[in-house]
């Protein structure tokens, strides 16, 4: 694996994030913007591993790890609340509920 | 070679990535980022990350997926989303079926040899631990400590208001 692998797999790392993000600003759906959140935390794991591929260097499995543990966190809340705000407000429009009342 | 096959799993996972995020269904959205999912796993095969590839099948195709689909099966389900599904299945079914046979290739490539050997150095499961249980002991406990904060977060946010509780 030489030098210009490994740029190739960040450029692909960076797609996935971008993706992620453009998802996670232009959907409305709660449901819709923690999938894309999945989708921009892969980005980061996807440079991770292959940085680690690169170096020969168990690190970047184990950052890799860590994204994980954060991923599962994340969708637990973030489902979590999605669940809540419909039950009280009956909408998943992240747009109507954007004001907090208290 | 191997780095070939990293670089179409990677191209495939792009793919899959721009439709999960772009599908108005979302049980399709989904699908698509179970695909999405494999083919990163197909990539991590192919850098030689082996344990990686394995841990992202198990806890993100396996467990966060699964708790996305559960949250999906409790929103109510309507006569006409079941209508739109039927007309759905007659006319897109090209696309999901291209996406299959293009996740089947890589196995193909291994089955008739071409892949060849890994094109970096495979990093063992056991190096791994060794790095996570020796000098990382401290990232661990954070995380740890992150899926407690998770935990009673969830358990304070699902809490059912609707019949206080009585006070001793």
């Amino acid at each position: 694996m030489t030098g210009s692998d490994l740029i190739g797999m960040m450029i692909l790392a960076a797609g996935l994030f971008a993706i992620g993000l453009f998802g996670v600003l232009a959907r409305r759906g709660i449901l819709f913007q923690l999938v894309a959140l999945e989708v921009a935390l892969s980005g980061p794991a996807l440079a991770f591993v292959a940085a680690g591929a690169y170096h020969a260097d168990p690190q970047g499995q184990g950052m890799f790890i860590l994204v994980l543990t954060l991923a599962a966190a994340e969708v637990a809340v973030g489902l979590a609340l999605f669940l809540r705000i419909r039950r009280t407000s009956g909408t998943d429009d992240s747009d109507i509920i954007s004001g907090m009342k208290g | 070679m191997s780095l070939l096959l990293a670089i179409y799993a990677g191209a495939f996972a792009l793919v899959s990535a721009a439709l999960a995020v772009t599908r108005p269904n979302a049980v399709h959205a989904l699908l698509y980022l179970v695909v999405m999912l494999l083919a990163l796993a197909v990539a991590f095969f192919a850098l030689g990350a082996a344990f990686a590839a394995v841990l992202l099948i198990l806890i993100y195709a396996g467990a966060i997926v699964v708790l996305f689909v559960f949250v999906v099966m409790t929103l109510p389900i309507s006569p006409e989303s079941i209508t739109r599904e039927r007309a759905s299945l007659r006319g897109a079914w090209p696309l999901p079926l291209l996406l299959s046979v293009l996740i089947l290739a890589p196995f193909l490539f291994g089955e008739f040899g071409i892949a060849g050997n890994s094109a970096a150095a495979p990093v063992s499961a056991q190096q791994v631990g060794r790095l996570l249980f020796g000098p990382w002991a401290l990232a661990i406990e954070l995380a740890s400590l992150l899926l407690l904060a998770g935990l009673i977060g969830v358990r304070h946010i699902g809490r059912s208001d609707r019949t206080p509780r009585s006070r001793p």
